[in-house]
C-alpha cells in the first residue's frame, strides 16, 4: 500500500512532538485525542460508510474499559490479554445485539441505540458488587508488555498512537475493499445493494461490531492509562460528543474522524479553562452549548466536514485556474 | 386490602401522574410529526425551559397564574426560533441529518440555560395547598391532580382545535398530505412553524405543572423529553390518542419497575419497553396512518 506523503508526515510530527511539548498536562492531552479518534473512527465506519447511526457509542466505550478493568482488578488478568477479552466480548455482544437493532431505521435505529446506551450506564451505576458503581473501579494495572510496562504518559503517548495509525490502516483497508464498497452501497441506498445481492443484514452488524470494537479498544486502554474507570464519562453526553467528532471532521472519511477528535477535545479543554472566567456559577458544563451550535451548523453549512472543507480549500486556486 | 396490593396501587397511581406529563410531551412529538416528518430530539428542552421560565417570573413577582401563561408563551416562540434557525435550513437533509441537528439544537438549548440559571433546583409553588387525596390507602398529591386534570383539559382543547378551528385543520391537511394542503392555499412552512410553536407550549405545560413536584433545573428536560418520545413511539408516533396511551403505559410501567424490582433501573424501564416494542411490533401499538 502506498502511504500519503502527508500522513508520513504526520505520523512524524508526532513522534517528535513530546520534544516541544513544555508538560505532561499536554501529553495527557495528546492521548485523550488519541483515545477519542480510535472511538470517533469506529462511529465513523458506522455513520459514514454504512449510513446507520448510533447515540449509544459511550456505551462501548464504557465497556470496554469496565470489562477489561474488572477482569484485571477483580481475576487477576494480564492487562493485555483482559484488554483483547474485553475487546472481543464487546464486539460480540454487538453482534448479538445489532441482529435486532440493525433491523430498524432511521429514528427508530437512532432512539434504540440511545436506550441502549442509558441501560448500560445504568448497569455501571447499579452493579455495584462487580463494577463499584458510582465510586467507580480503581487500582487497575498498567499495561504491560513483558518487562515494559506503560507507566508513563510518554510511553502511553507512543502506544496510544501507533494503536490509533494501525487502527487508520486497518480501516482505510476495509473501507477499500469489497466489504467497503458494499458498505457504502448500503449508505446510498439499501434497497439497490440488496438488489445487487448484498446481504444488507449481515454487513451492518458486522460494521457495527467493529465499530463497538474500535470503541472497546480506546475504552480497555483508558481504563489501563488512568487506573480508575467511573461511570460518569460514558454516559449519553460522551455518545453526543462522540458524533460531533465524527460530524465536525467529517462523517464519509475516517481520517476526518482523527481532526474532529483532535478539534473537539481541544476545543473543550479551551473551553473548560475559559467559560469560568466568563460565568460566575461554580463548575458546569458549559462547552455543550458550542457542541450543540457545532453540530447545528456545520450539518446545515458543511455536512462534509473539515476534512472536506480543507480540500475544497486546496483545490480551489485550480477551480478557480480552469475558469 | 393487603399491604402489597395497596403498595402496587400507590405505584399504579403515581405512573399515572408522571404518565400524564409523559403523553403531554408524547404529543408534542406526534404533532411535530405529523406535520414535517421531523423527530425534534430538543423537545424535552421546551419542557425545561417552561419549568425554569415559570420559576423565575414567578420569583420576579408575576403571580403564579400570570408566570405560568407567560412562561407557556415564551417558550411557544422559542420553539417558533428554533424551527426557523435550525429546522427550516435543512428541511430537505437526510434522517440522519435531520437528528443531528434538533440533538445539536437541544444541547445548545440545555447549554443556554445552565448559563442562565446554573446548576441548582428551582422550587415552583404548588397550584393548590391541601391535604393529598386518598384512594383505597394510596394517596395523589394534589399537584399531582393538577396533571391529570391539565392533561385531560389539553386534550379537549386540542380536540377541539384541531377538528373545529381552520387552523388546526389546516395542520391535519399537511398531516394528511402536505402537496395536497399546498394545493389548496395552506402554507406548508407556516404550519410547520405553528407545529414547533404549538408542539413547544404543550411541552412547557409539561413542565410546569411537574415543576412543584420534581423541581426544575437546567438537565430535568432530557429524560422527560426521551422518556416522551418513547411514550409517542409505543403509541406509534403519529396519533394523539397513542401518545396518551403510550404516556400512560410508560409512566406506569416505570413507576412499577421502580417500586417492586429496583429504583436504581427506574430509567431504563422506558428504554426496555421500547426495545422490546421494536423488536415485537416496530409500528407501535396504535399505529397506523398518519393522524393529527
Amino acid at each position: 500500500m502506498k502511504i500519503p506523503f502527508i500522513w508520513t508526515a504526520i505520523a512524524a510530527g508526532l513522534a517528535l512532538l513530546p520534544v516541544v511539548l513544555p508538560s505532561n498536562y499536554y501529553l495527557g492531552i495528546m492521548i485523550f485525542i488519541g483515545l477519542n479518534s480510535l472511538a470517533a473512527m469506529g462511529l465513523c465506519l458506522l455513520m459514514g460508510y454504512a449510513g446507520q447511526i448510533s447515540l449509544g457509542h459511550a456505551a462501548f466505550f464504557g465497556m470496554g474499559a469496565y470489562i477489561s478493568g474488572i477482569l484485571s482488578v477483580s481475576y487477576g488478568f494480564p492487562p493485555w490479554l483482559s484488554v483483547i477479552a474485553a475487546v472481543t466480548a464487546t464486539a460480540l455482544l454487538a453482534f448479538v445485539l445489532g441482529v435486532p437493532i440493525l433491523r430498524l431505521q432511521g429514528y427508530y435505529l437512532a432512539v434504540a441505540t440511545l436506550g441502549l446506551g442509558i441501560i448500560v450506564y445504568l448497569v455501571f451505576m447499579n452493579w455495584t458488587s462487580l463494577t463499584g458503581g458510582p465510586s467507580g473501579l480503581s487500582a487497575i494495572p498498567y499495561l504491560a508488555l513483558g518487562p515494559l510496562s506503560f507507566n508513563r504518559d510518554l510511553k502511553v503517548y507512543y502506544l496510544v498512537w501507533a494503536v490509533v495509525f494501525l487502527a487508520l490502516a486497518c480501516g482505510h483497508n476495509i473501507v477499500k475493499s469489497r466489504v467497503g464498497r458494499a458498505l457504502r452501497s448500503i449508505h446510498s441506498s439499501e434497497i439497490a445493494a440488496q438488489a445487487m445481492g448484498i446481504n444488507t443484514g449481515r454487513y451492518k452488524v458486522k460494521v457495527f461490531a467493529l465499530s463497538a470494537a474500535y470503541a472497546a479498544l480506546a475504552g480497555g486502554l483508558y481504563a489501563h492509562y488512568l487506573t480508575f474507570i467511573s461511570p460518569a464519562p460514558f454516559g449519553f453526553q460522551f455518545s453526543i460528543e462522540l458524533l460531533v467528532m465524527v460530524v465536525v471532521g467529517g462523517i464519509g472519511d475516517l481520517s476526518g474522524a482523527i481532526l474532529g477528535a483532535a478539534v473537539i477535545t481541544l476545543l473543550s479543554e479551551i473551553l473548560r479553562d475559559l467559560m469560568p472566567h466568563l460565568f460566575s456559577y461554580g463548575a458546569g458544563e458549559y462547552e455543550i452549548v458550542f457542541f450543540g451550535i457545532l453540530l447545528i451548523v456545520f450539518m446545515i453549512f458543511l455536512p462534509g466536514g473539515l476534512v472536506q472543507g480543507l480540500d475544497f480549500l486546496r483545490r480551489r486556486p485550480r477551480v478557480m485556474a480552469q475558469r | 386490602m393487603t399491604l402489597l396490593g395497596s403498595q402496587i396501587l400507590q405505584y399504579v397511581l403515581s405512573g399515572i401522574v408522571v404518565g400524564g406529563i409523559y403523553a403531554l410531551i408524547a404529543i408534542g412529538f406526534v404533532v411535530i410529526f405529523n406535520v414535517t416528518g421531523i423527530i425534534n430530539f430538543a423537545q424535552g428542552e421546551f419542557v425545561m425551559f417552561g419549568g425554569m421560565l415559570a420559576v423565575s417570573l414567578n420569583q420576579a413577582g408575576f403571580p403564579l397564574g400570570g408566570a405560568l401563561l407567560a412562561a407557556t408563551l415564551l417558550t411557544a416562540l422559542l420553539g417558533a426560533l428554533v424551527e426557523r434557525a435550525a429546522i427550516k435550513p435543512a428541511k430537505t437533509a437526510s434522517i440522519s441529518t435531520q437528528i443531528i441537528i434538533t440533538i445539536g439544537a437541544s444541547i445548545a438549548l440545555r447549554g443556554i440555560a445552565l448559563m442562565i440559571w446554573g446548576t441548582d433546583p428551582y422550587p415552583l409553588p404548588s397550584f393548590s395547598d391541601g391535604p393529598p387525596l386518598v384512594v383505597a390507602e394510596a394517596a395523589v398529591v394534589q399537584q399531582g391532580l393538577w396533571v391529570i386534570g391539565v392533561t385531560l383539559l389539553l386534550l379537549v382543547g386540542l380536540h377541539a382545535f384541531f377538528h373545529r378551528t381552520l387552523l388546526g385543520k389546516a395542520l391535519r391537511a399537511c398531516a394528511y398530505n402536505s402537496v395536497g394542503a399546498l394545493l389548496n392555499g395552506i402554507s406548508v412552512s407556516r404550519m410547520s412553524l405553528l407545529s414547533f410553536s404549538l408542539s413547544a407550549g404543550l411541552s412547557a405545560v409539561a413542565g410546569i405543572v411537574i415543576s412543584p413536584i420534581t423541581y426544575a433545573t437546567y438537565d430535568m428536560g432530557s429524560m422527560l423529553g426521551l422518556k416522551g418520545f418513547v411514550a409517542a413511539m409505543v403509541g406509534g408516533l403519529t396519533s394523539i390518542q397513542g401518545a396518551v396511551v403510550g404516556g400512560l403505559l410508560v409512566g406506569i410501567l416505570e413507576s412499577l419497575g421502580a417500586g417492586v424490582v429496583s429504583s436504581g433501573y427506574k430509567d431504563a424501564v422506558a428504554f426496555l419497553v421500547l426495545l422490546a416494542l421494536f423488536f415485537l411490533k416496530p409500528e407501535g401499538i396504535l399505529g397506523g396512518k398518519a393522524k393529527a
